[in-house]
C-alpha cells in the first residue's frame, strides 16, 4: 500500500478527465431550464440566442468546477477546497472516517473514472462528508483503501494485505424476486408524471396522436369492466418489468465481503457500480425486512445499521443494502454472518399478547369505520353518492386482514447481547440493535395506551433509523426488556 | 414492576404560559373563520355553528390542557441518568445516561421571557432522543444546564 506521506500535503486535482465530464453533467442537470429557455423566447424571436448564451455559462461553470476544486490528505485529515465565489474548505479529521463510498456511473465508467465519498458520523442530514468527483478509477480505489484500513488497523503495515472473505454474491435466479420489490411503481409513476407534464407544456392533445386515438376509439366501444382489467394488467406487467429492470441495475454483481481489517465492503451495480465499505465497529446492528409482497413468494432482505451512513431514500433509508431481495433462508445466513451470531434472527420473540392484538384491530378497523360513517352522513346530505360508503364497506375485511398480519408480527426479545424488535405487516421488520449501540429508552404511551397497559418502547440510537421501535408491549415486559438490556439504567426509578 | 415519575415539577408560571399560548393559536382559527364568514356572505347559519364550535373545543383545551400538562411534565437528574415526562394526551418518558449527552442547551422565546421561564434540551447522538424540559424557572434552568455540563465535561468519548 504506497501510503502518502506526511512531507506531501500538496493540493492536488481532480483527474483531468473531468473537464468532459463535469460540463455534461450540468448540462444534464440543466436541461429543464434550457429546455424552458428555448420554449420561452420563441414569443420573442430569440429564444435559440439565450438558450445558446446560456449553455455556454453552464459549459463554462462545469470546466471552472475543475480548476477551483483541489484535495489533499494528510496523516491527520482530508481537505477539500472548492467555489469559485464562495470558497469553502472542508475539513475531515482521518479518525472521524467512518465510510468510504466509491461509485461510478456510466460516464465516469467509460472514462475510467470514480467519485469518492468519505461519511463522517454526524447524524449527516445536514452535512454531506467530502466528495470528490471524480478520481481516476485506480487513484480512488488506493484512496478508499487507505482511508479505510489505515483508520481501522493502523498497526498492519505494508507486509500483509489483510484477507478478504465473501459473505454473499449474488446469483442470477435472484432476479424472480425483483418483479415483488415494487421499485418500478415508482419508474413508472415519474416515467408517466414527466410525459404528462412534457405534452402539457408542449400543448400537445393525446387525442391527436394517431395511435393512442385508435387505442381510445377501442375502449369506447368496449364494456367499462374489461377496460379496467386490461388497463390493470397491462399496468401490472410494466411494473414487474421495470422492477426487474430496476433490480439488475441496483444488484447486478452484488457481492458481499468483509476484510480482516475490519470492514464489510459491498459492491454492486450494472451500470453505474457502487463500492461501500462499513466500518465493523460502526455496525450496531441489521434489520431483516420483508415486505408483503416478497414475503409471499419467500423472499427477503437485509440492511445494515450503522453510524456514519448517509441517510439514503427507499430502501436505503435504514442504510446501506447487506443483500438485495434474496431467499429467506440465505437473508438469515447474511444477517447472522454479519453481526457473527444467527440467533438473534431466529431465536423466539415474545408476542405482545391479547390487548396489542385488540389495539390493532380497533385502530385499522376503527379508521374504516369513521370513513364509512362520514360517506353515510355526506350520502344522507345528499353530498355524494351511495357507492362511497359502500366502497369503504368493501374495505373492512382488508383491515381486518392488515390488523391480524400486524398483530402476530408484533414481538421482542433480548437475545445475545441485542434487543430485537419485530413489526409491520405491509413491510414486516425485524430489527436487531447492540445493546451498546442504545443510547437512551423513549417510553411512549398514547392515551388510548395507558388505558389498555401497553406502551411503545423505542431504543434511540445513533445508527440506521434513529431508533428501533417495540410497539404495543405490555409496560411491565416493556420496563424488564428495557431493564434486561441495559442493566441499571432504569433501576433507579424503578419500584415495586 | 412500576416506572415511577421524575421527581421534580417543572415551575407553576408554565400553567399561565401555556394558557397563553393555546389561546393565540385558537384566536388565530377564529380570527380566520371571522374573516371568511365576512367575505362569504350567505351561509351564515353554518358560519356561526362553526364559531361556536371552535369556541366549545377551544375553551375546552385552554382551560384542561395547561393544567394537566402541568401534572405530567416533570424531570430528574441522577449522577447516572436524565429523566424526563412530558405530554399531556400522551405521554412521553425519556431517559438518557449522563454519558451519552452530546450538547446541553437552554433557550428562551420572548413569551416564555415573559413568564421567567426557560427550556433545557438535552441531546443524545440519536436524532430520536432529545430530552426537552419545557416550562423551568429561569434559575432552576441555568442550575440544571450547569450541573448537566460539568457532569458531560468529565466524559471524553465521542458518544455514539
Amino acid at each position: 500500500m504506497s501510503a502518502i506521506e506526511p512531507g506531501t500535503d500538496d493540493w492536488q486535482r481532480l483527474s483531468t478527465r473531468m473537464l468532459l465530464v463535469h460540463p455534461v453533467q450540468e448540462l444534464l442537470r440543466a436541461w429543464p431550464v434550457l429546455l424552458g429557455l428555448v420554449f420561452a423566447g420563441t414569443a420573442g424571436g430569440h429564444g435559440s440566442w439565450w438558450s445558446l448564451v446560456a449553455t455556454v455559462v453552464v459549459i463554462l461553470g462545469g470546466l471552472l468546477r475543475w480548476f477551483t476544486t483541489t484535495y489533499r490528505i494528510t496523516p491527520e485529515q482530508v481537505q477539500v477546497r472548492k467555489g469559485l465565489l464562495r470558497r469553502q474548505v472542508l475539513t475531515v479529521p482521518r479518525d472521524r472516517i467512518r465510510t468510504v463510498d466509491v461509485t461510478a456511473h456510466a460516464l465516469h465508467r467509460s472514462l475510467g473514472l470514480a467519485k469518492v465519498e468519505v461519511g463522517t458520523g454526524r447524524t449527516d442530514r445536514k452535512s454531506d462528508g467530502v466528495k470528490l468527483d471524480a478520481l481516476n478509477a485506480a487513484e480512488a480505489a488506493r484512496l478508499h483503501e487507505e482511508l479505510m484500513h489505515r483508520v481501522s488497523a493502523p498497526a498492519a503495515g505494508a507486509a500483509e494485505r489483510p484477507r478478504e472473505t465473501i459473505l454473499a454474491s449474488m446469483r442470477p435466479d435472484w432476479v424472480r424476486y425483483g418483479p415483488f420489490t415494487l421499485t418500478g411503481f415508482v419508474t413508472v409513476g415519474v416515467i408517466a408524471g414527466v410525459v404528462w407534464r412534457s405534452l402539457n407544456e408542449a400543448h400537445v392533445d393525446p387525442r391527436r396522436i394517431g395511435m393512442l386515438r385508435a387505442l381510445l376509439d377501442r375502449f369506447d366501444r368496449t364494456p367499462l369492466a374489461v377496460d379496467v382489467l386490461v388497463v390493470v394488467a397491462v399496468l401490472l406487467v410494466v411494473v414487474a418489468v421495470a422492477s426487474t429492470l430496476g433490480y439488475v441495475l441496483a444488484f447486478h454483481g452484488f457481492r458481499l465481503t468483509r476484510n480482516d481489517a475490519g470492514t464489510l465492503h459491498v459492491t454492486r451495480g450494472l451500470v453505474t457500480t457502487r463500492a461501500i465499505t462499513i466500518e465493523e465497529r460502526r455496525l450496531r446492528g441489521v434489520e431483516f425486512s420483508e415486505p408483503l409482497l416478497l414475503r409471499a413468494v419467500g423472499g427477503a432482505r437485509c440492511i445494515a445499521i450503522t453510524t456514519g451512513l448517509r441517510v439514503g431514500r427507499g430502501a436505503e433509508r435504514g442504510g446501506s443494502v447487506l443483500l438485495p431481495p434474496a431467499p429467506r433462508a440465505e437473508a438469515l445466513r447474511v444477517a447472522g454472518e454479519v453481526l457473527r451470531d444467527g440467533v438473534p434472527f431466529t431465536g423466539t420473540l415474545a408476542g405482545h399478547g391479547p390487548r396489542a392484538t385488540r389495539r390493532r384491530f380497533s385502530r385499522a378497523i376503527g379508521a374504516v369505520l369513521v370513513v364509512v360513517a362520514a360517506a353515510l352522513a355526506l350520502w344522507g346530505l345528499g353530498v355524494v353518492p351511495a357507492w362511497t360508503w359502500q366502497a369503504a364497506l368493501v374495505v373492512v375485511p382488508f383491515a381486518a386482514l392488515l390488523a391480524a398480519d400486524r398483530a402476530h408480527a408484533l414481538g421482542h426479545a433480548v437475545l445475545n447481547g441485542t434487543v430485537v424488535g419485530r413489526r409491520g405487516s405491509l413491510v414486516r421488520r425485524r430489527s436487531v440493535l447492540s445493546c451498546e449501540g442504545i443510547i437512551g429508552w423513549n417510553l411512549r404511551r398514547s392515551f388510548f395506551q395507558r388505558r389498555s397497559g401497553l406502551a411503545t418502547l423505542v431504543a434511540t440510537t445513533a445508527a440506521g433509523r434513529q431508533r428501533v421501535e417495540v410497539q404495543d408491549v405490555p409496560l411491565e415486559q416493556a420496563l424488564r426488556t428495557a431493564e434486561e438490556a441495559l442493566p441499571g439504567l432504569l433501576t433507579p426509578f424503578l419500584e415495586g | 414492576m412500576r416506572l415511577r415519575p421524575p421527581r421534580h415539577l417543572v415551575s407553576t408560571k408554565a400553567v399561565g404560559y401555556w394558557t397563553l399560548r393555546a389561546l393565540g393559536g385558537w384566536l388565530a382559527v377564529v380570527a380566520v373563520q371571522v374573516v371568511w364568514m365576512l367575505n362569504d356572505g350567505g351561509h351564515a347559519r353554518w358560519h356561526v355553528a362553526g364559531l361556536i364550535l371552535t369556541g366549545v373545543l377551544g375553551a375546552a383545551h385552554v382551560i384542561v390542557m395547561p393544567r394537566w400538562r402541568f401534572r405530567v411534565h416533570r424531570w430528574e437528574v441522577t449522577s447516572e441518568a436524565v429523566y424526563t415526562q412530558s405530554g399531556w394526551f400522551d405521554q412521553e418518558r425519556r431517559i438518557a445516561p449522563i454519558s451519552r449527552i452530546q450538547t446541553v442547551d437552554s433557550e428562551r422565546g420572548p413569551f416564555e421571557r415573559l413568564f421567567g421561564l426557560a427550556n433545557v434540551t438535552v441531546t443524545t447522538a440519536s436524532a430520536a432522543g432529545p430530552l426537552k424540559i419545557r416550562g423551568l424557572a429561569h434559575d432552576a434552568a441555568e442550575q440544571l444546564v450547569d450541573r448537566l455540563t460539568e457532569g458531560t465535561a468529565t466524559d471524553r468519548s465521542d458518544a455514539t
